[in-house]
């Protein structure tokens, strides 16, 4: 086995994993109404491309990538468009989002499906493919892939495609349960996206709590050059840049991305996905939700996009009794929903039905002794505690300077602390601050240069009258009439001006 | 259904500053024992006074400033406080010296400057040094340990009556006497050599009789400190590295002037102060270098001040001095953050 | 006596040579004063401080004419950003120019507008299009949220609305456990 990498700090964090990785994944069952989300990718939210009323087949084209960074959404199922129109959506604000909504007809009968030969397929086609099939991150993040597997304006040739089996979140199971039932479709998505970037080398990073899945992932890479490395089980291993360390010895620049060390990283889901979509021609319609915690039949289901998570619950039995908190992803990253309405997304990977055996009790809130137990288990070797005080007060510069952008929110500083400070919400806060101030100073600065083209076409046309006069008067300049442009009757140029900027 | 909603992470580990604070009180039972076994019973009374001082005045202090009273008298600091202080006192201090340290450190050093966490300077050390300065004979009056000469007996009935009601008409002249740092300091001043002093009773092997046995169960209960990472280890170790420098050089220079490294290692209150006192959390840097950096000045200034200063021993001045010195090391020795280039 | 009287002379005069160089060396261009409060100020353009514009205001601030709490859109925020850039204290916002209200955006009500064009030469940042006797529309993302265009309307049709919380604009809130703990 090739040398790891350790990064520093980290957890062994409880697991967890056997309440629901015992049993074969499930399909889900089809529920009378989906809600479709358009935005459920990072980048802009997809064009919705049909109205109330519109019939749709599965796998139909219902949201357009809006700009380079966004994905492509269809619709999960056959039947009747109600409503496109705001309703709550998975995010930890609870609030609502576009979402197409769609009666099913019960049929679920597909559009054509087309698999294509990617050998055949130029480059750009191939990814245009999987753009128009809403390939995304299905780890968690949601980035579209297609951008990810366009190398173009990169000098060097990559150096390692990666496949992210790490699943380092205790509970959730998905991807082990998918790398255990179906490695050889994993390795055939594998195989498309190492045809477009190239890569010197293939590996593939899980956790060695996994021993079925290594084994069946290493069984699928037979006869192939990809290499499947066992990492030790250790949160947040699964982070991107915390496995691409450990792999490859290389560290992701601070404000730069993995392929800027040569590194490219799939999670196993979305490799799955891409297979999906050049092999069978069908869109990401349905993922692998891992719902366990206090559920009377906790499992992996393979449900469409779009089924509220209530359904989920109901086919995994019910709440057993005492859920406090419904966390969609893991417990060390995932946000609370606040119902159980909202509907699954690309990027739910788990639904946790928490309860206090799940919970740590809500312990109360002590001063920072500076005890430094943070420091020691951040992967990003960062200083939580100085972070803490200048995000307490609101020192957003200082807390820039100490490198909060590092910060991945892993938790591990919160889940340590001996005073029970919820440090990655202090984060979460600094973060959002400095966004809406940059957002803030950046309109400003528009609204600034706005109001100084005013100013100078407002001169301009002040001059422009004034030579007017002149040379209708040449001999009475002495009594130019005031005129104040401020109220000034519209003229001709002021309608173009007007224009201009509409 | 509705759910709670609560910022992850949702599991979290069953940890508190109060086991933090009850580590450091566990780890101090074999220093205690062997105090109170050299030492008798005024090692206890002290440590009861104060452990009822500290916390009577941390709940008069929480309850004017309007905090939780169970809560925060249940994170321990105040008792952590109580014992580093009484543990440094003179076995038979009168009860009005633990008193005044206690408030001093507790009121003053504490929570007149925001509290747990807040403190820039060890409350501990605050109280001792504000004894030191103010009380410099009953400080001295250290106890001669059982078994050099005639062997104390003083009772627990008779401790109590030295502590809370004066001498009265028992010798305890005759029972004090300097401390091993004392008798070397002034004996040094008298231009003796060091082989010659520590010919002298008050010495043991290593260090002072007695003394050295307590250090011995210090430093047990430190390393187990150092072991469960309740205590930082850069902070020990760059303090007992900084002494180790300083007193081998001299050392080396001219031996019968200087004693030697182990002596100083293993004398007064340094194995105590670099795993007890020094580790303290809230008034040390907190950057891994920083630590090293922070012990290691302490290390130094402990020697310059038995060396060259006023006092035979010089850890809380030396703890205070370097508390100063945290924000800045804190500042300058930031690690390096993942992904960051090689400075 | 003398050795003394030279060598503070030559000090003196080696001092002056130093200050010297670098008072060209480091010769700042322009009043940048006027620049950074400029940039601080939220641009609205709105005029609550009584002068024709944000920059009329931080040139009024920087030769000391106004104080720097006059600017009701900036809030307290932006007064504690002033003072930090000038080394002042922060003040409260002067109740004078006005209060401190969320952030809103002007919405013309397309049905009762008449065309006539005032709002449009009252907007500060040309934000507002149409043309005589058509029907004019607010272009939401350029507004700055002045209120400059409620007064010449005459049929009032115009009215600010508050940006409504949205995913994209949503933010993680300061953390209310630590205040519980300290109160």
């Amino acid at each position: 086995m090739s040398a790891l990498f350790p990064f520093h700090g980290g957890l062994k964090t409880v697991r967890h994993k056997t309440e629901s990785n015992q049993t074969p994944i499930q399909a889900g069952i089809l529920p009378p109404r989906l809600t479709v989300p358009l935005r459920q990718h990072i980048g802009a939210i997809a064009k919705p491309l049909v109205q109330p009323g519109d019939r749709v087949l599965k796998g139909q084209m219902i949201g357009q990538p809006d700009g380079y960074i966004s994905a492509a959404i269809h619709a999960p199922t056959s039947g009747v468009v109600s409503a496109v129109d705001q309703q709550p959506v998975p995010h930890p604000s609870g609030l609502s989002d576009l979402c197409v909504t769609i009666e099913s007809d019960g049929e679920d009968r597909w559009i054509d499906r087309e698999p294509v030969d990617y050998h055949r397929l130029h480059p750009s086609e191939l990814r245009q493919t999987i753009r128009n099939a809403g390939v995304v991150g299905l780890g968690g993040a949601g980035f579209p892939s297609a951008v990810k597997l366009n190398l173009a304006g990169r000098s060097e040739p990559l150096a390692t495609l990666m496949l992210n089996g790490a699943e380092c979140e205790p509970w959730i199971t998905c991807d082990d349960r998918l790398m255990r039932e179906r490695a050889a479709e994993i390795v055939a998505g594998l195989q498309i996206m190492a045809h477009l970037l190239g890569p010197a080398e293939v590996l593939i990073g899980i956790e060695d709590d996994k021993p079925e899945a290594i084994a069946a992932m290493t069984a699928a890479c037979a006869g192939t050059s990809y290499e499947v490395r066992p990492v030790p089980t250790r949160y947040p291993s699964g982070s991107v840049k915390q496995l691409v360390k450990l792999l490859t010895g290389r560290e992701t620049p601070v404000d730069g991305l993995p392929v800027d060390v040569g590194v490219q990283c799939f999670n196993v889901a979305t490799a799955y996905t891409v297979y999906r979509a050049i092999h069978c021609g069908e869109p990401v319609i349905s993922r692998v939700v891992t719902v366990t915690g206090q559920v009377h039949r906790p499992g992996n289901l393979e449900v469409l996009i779009g089924t509220p998570f209530a359904e989920l619950i109901k086919q995994c039995g019910g709440y057993r009794d005492g859920v406090e908190r419904l966390i969609m992803g893991g417990p060390m990253m995932g946000f609370a929903l606040h119902s159980d309405e909202a509907p699954v997304t690309k990027a739910a990977n788990c639904l946790l039905a928490a309860g206090p055996a799940e919970l740590a009790a809500e312990l109360p809130v002590l001063p920072c002794i500076r005890c430094g137990a943070c420091m020691d288990v951040c992967p990003a070797n960062l200083l939580p505690q100085q972070l803490y005080w200048h995000a307490r007060a609101k020192e957003f510069d200082q807390a820039r300077d100490c490198h909060l952008f590092s910060c991945i929110e892993c938790g591990c500083c919160s889940h340590v602390c001996p005073s029970h400070i919820p440090l990655v919400q202090y984060y979460r806060y600094a973060k959002n601050e400095i966004w809406a101030q940059e957002k803030e100073k950046q309109r400003a600065e528009q609204a600034r240069q706005r109001h100084q083209a005013r100013m100078e076409r407002l001169e301009r046309e002040k001059q422009e009258r004034e030579a007017k006069l002149r040379q209708k008067a040449p001999v009475r300049t002495e009594v130019v009439p005031h005129l104040d442009p401020l109220i000034s009757v519209p003229s001709p140029t002021k309608g173009e001006g007007s224009g201009q900027v509409g | 259904m509705r759910f709670k909603t609560v910022t992850s992470p949702h599991i979290l580990q069953q940890n508190s500053v109060g086991q933090v604070m009850r580590r450091v009180l566990y780890a101090m039972v074999p220093g205690i024992a062997a105090l109170v076994w050299f030492f008798g019973w005024g090692v206890l009374i002290n440590l009861a006074l104060a452990t009822v001082v500290a916390l009577g005045a941390e709940a008069v202090m929480l309850s004017i400033r309007g905090k939780p009273l169970a809560l925060h008298l249940g994170d321990y600091s105040a008792v952590v406080t109580a014992w580093l202080l009484a543990v440094a006192l003179p076995p038979l201090a009168p009860w009005w010296l633990t008193m005044i340290g206690v408030l001093a450190a507790i009121v003053v050093a504490k929570h007149l400057y925001g509290g747990l966490g807040y403190n820039p300077f060890n409350p501990a050390m605050i109280g001792y040094v504000v004894l030191l300065i103010s009380f410099p004979r009953e400080m001295s009056a250290w106890l001669i340990p059982h078994g050099i000469g005639q062997p104390h007996a003083l009772s627990l009935l008779d401790s109590l009556q030295i502590i809370f009601g004066g001498a009265g008409s028992l010798p305890v002249d005759a029972l004090t006497g300097a401390t091993p740092l004392d008798v070397l300091r002034t004996r040094l001043g008298l231009g003796q050599t060091v082989t010659d002093i520590r010919n002298s009773p008050v010495f043991g092997v290593v260090a002072g009789q007695g003394w050295e046995w307590a250090t011995a169960g210090f430093l047990a209960g430190g390393l187990w400190l150092v072991y469960t990472r309740t205590a930082a280890w850069q902070i020990p170790a760059g303090l007992l590295g900084g002494l180790v420098v300083m007193s081998t050089t001299f050392y080396l220079i001219d031996p019968q002037h200087y004693a030697p490294p182990w002596f100083h290692i293993w004398s007064g209150a340094v194995i105590f102060g670099a795993f007890f006192i020094a580790t303290d959390p809230v008034t040390a840097s907190t950057t891994p270098r920083g630590r090293l950096i922070y012990g290691a000045g302490i290390g130094i200034l402990i020697y310059i001040i038995r060396g060259f200063g006023g006092y035979p021993d010089g850890v809380a001045f030396s703890v205070l001095l370097m508390n100063i010195a945290a924000p800045t090391l804190d500042l300058y020795t930031r690690p390096r953050v993942f992904g960051e280039k090689q400075l | 006596m003398i050795v003394a009287v030279i060598a503070l002379g030559l000090l003196a005069g080696a001092s002056g040579l130093l200050l010297g160089f670098a008072a060209i060396r480091f010769k700042v261009e322009g009043d940048p004063m006027v620049e950074q409060i400029d940039a601080v100020l939220p641009q609205t353009q709105c005029g609550q401080c009584g002068y024709a514009g944000c920059r009329p205001y931080a040139e009024a601030i920087a030769a000391g004419e106004a104080d720097i709490n006059r600017c009701p859109p900036g809030g307290q925020n932006g007064i504690a950003a002033l003072a930090e850039l000038l080394g002042r204290d922060p003040k409260p916002l002067d109740p004078e120019s006005g209060i401190e209200k969320p952030k809103m955006a002007a919405v013309i009500d397309e049905q009762s507008c008449i065309g006539c064009t005032l709002c449009i030469q009252a907007c500060p940042v040309d934000a507002i299009v149409g043309a005589a006797k058509h029907m004019h529309t607010v272009i939401a993302r350029e507004c700055t949220g002045c209120e400059l265009c409620l007064a010449p309307c005459p049929v009032d049709c115009i009215h600010m609305i508050p940006f409504a919380p949205s995913i994209t604009t949503w933010k993680w809130t300061y953390p209310a456990v630590e205040v519980k703990a300290a109160a």
